[in-house]
């Protein structure tokens, strides 16, 4: 599992570096992920973990090295780079659902502008992925009258509906109250059982004992450890990551 | 009280001149200050330093310098009209625009920033990121100073009145100098005239900003 074949890597990051001012958030990163492969990447907060996801889709700048998508070099900010992002589906901590736009608007405004598929099809296909992530009677109404679960579930039935090579999950449960957190997580484990590639930054170990390929543990801005879950969460090799999992178990 | 019924043909005629120069204007101002607007946030540096430098310009010198500029020095440089109305419009708009502009970048500035990079990661360009998703919201959250904006251009459209427009404030002054005893009664019907459009316009912002609300 753990053995890598570079050129069979959807994402793939080369020698990734990235500074915020004095500080060195991303440190010689290299990783790779391959199609259909689920990577979690865990962490203390100010671990750089949200950072390193967030600079697959660009959406954060790196300083140096190289991040490749389906083995194209991620392009500067521009129509290369944002037809790109059309194929990575980003799932964010605070939901991000456009305000403004309905529920079924929300997943159908990416296939008709983006993609130019006509409005009778999108509609379709949205109302689709709404029932399968469990709020299509919710497709008429605004985000803000959903629970922060159903809003976050709408969310990921925003990006698939994108039809994208691979998904990222920025801290998607972080932001929810305890009873919603399993209805996401739940659409999220369906998702990967479905052979979707996604790179989950999360807290959420039952989630990444339950669906993960791989665990990245980060620390300090570097890759501290990458292997089997079974294999970090029973016999990690590392002091960091023993600390980091024996304060999880504390409590 | 007499002469205002006695003239209100003409306070009609000035009331409907003044009407038409803020609507006319008050469009070309809110279309062109919320290019400028977008201008600001562009990606495009050099945008960005036009609109930035325009809005320091324009925002902070008086109006009867914008219309001093439209009525006297552009038919100079060539661009003639056949109607000083045309002057009067270039120059509300252009005046207005700096403020509406103004306006709409706080409102972009109060669009949370999540909006859009949740539309740059489904694969939206800039220019649909701002058009679908940013302007949108920005522009509801900003209807009330924007409709201040817009009952200051009613006003500042008398400024007109010095450069040969007989809009509402123009027929008021000649009302006066040929009813030199009934000065405040035509002061009054004046100012009636003027509150006809801008109350209106007050009543109709808080319309508009119940019906356009969004919630978060």
């Amino acid at each position: 599992m753990t053995t890598q074949v570079p050129g069979d890597a959807l994402v793939s990051l080369n020698a990734v570096n990235k500074h915020y001012g004095q500080l060195h958030v991303l440190k010689d990163i290299n990783l790779n992920v391959r199609k259909g492969e689920v990577v979690v990447v865990i962490g203390p907060s100010g671990s750089g973990k949200s950072t390193l996801c967030r600079a697959i889709n660009r959406l954060e700048t790196i300083d140096d090295g190289v991040i490749k998508i389906d083995g194209k070099e991620l392009p500067e900010e521009g129509k290369e780079l944002a037809k790109l992002r059309a194929d990575v589906g980003m799932v964010f901590q605070s939901f991000n659902l456009f305000a403004h736009k309905t529920i079924l608007e929300n997943v159908t405004l990416g296939p008709i502008k983006v993609k130019g598929i006509s409005k009778t099809e999108a509609d379709k296909d949205a109302m689709a992925l709404l029932e399968r992530v469990g709020v299509g009677h919710q497709a008429p109404k605004l985000p803000a009258q959903l629970s922060g679960g159903q809003q976050q579930r709408v969310a990921i039935a925003r990006a698939l509906a994108m039809k994208p090579k691979v998904m990222l999950f920025d801290e998607p449960t972080s932001a929810l109250d305890p009873e919603m957190i399993n209805e996401v997580l739940d659409v999220m484990i369906q998702l990967a059982k479905e052979g979707m590639t996604m790179i989950v930054v999360t807290h959420e170990m039952g989630f990444a004992r339950k669906a993960a390929d791989r665990v990245v543990f980060m620390d300090g801005g570097q890759i501290v450890e990458d292997d089997t879950p079974e294999e970090f969460f029973t016999n990690p090799k590392s002091s960091r990551a023993k600390d980091f999992l024996s304060k999880l178990l504390t409590h | 009280m007499d002469v205002i019924i006695e003239n209100l043909p003409a306070y009609v005629d000035g009331f409907l001149r003044t009407l038409f120069l803020s609507v006319v204007s008050g469009i070309f101002a809110l279309i062109f200050g919320t290019l400028l607007a977008a201008a600001r946030v562009s990606p495009i540096a050099a945008l960005r330093g036009f609109s930035m430098t325009y809005v320091e310009i324009v925002r902070n010198t008086p109006l009867t310098i914008a219309f001093f500029f439209a009525a006297v020095v552009l038919p100079r440089l060539g661009v003639t009209f056949q109607q000083f109305e045309v002057a009067a419009i270039i120059a509300l708009s252009a005046y207005t625009s700096a403020f509406i502009a103004e306006a709409v970048r706080s409102g972009v500035n109060s669009v949370p920033v999540g909006q859009a990079e949740a539309a740059r990661s489904i694969g939206m360009k800039f220019s649909q990121v701002l058009s679908l998703i940013i302007l949108p919201q920005a522009l509801r959250t900003v209807i009330p100073p924007m409709i201040n904006i817009l009952i200051a251009l009613v006003k500042n459209s008398s400024v007109a009145g010095a450069f040969y427009v007989l809009e509402l404030f123009g027929t008021g002054r000649q009302l006066a100098n040929a009813n030199g005893d009934a000065v405040l009664w035509v002061l009054v019907g004046v100012a009636f005239f003027y509150l006809l459009i801008t109350v209106p316009l007050g009543y109709f912002a808080n319309l508009v900003e119940r019906k356009v609300a969004i919630a978060r």
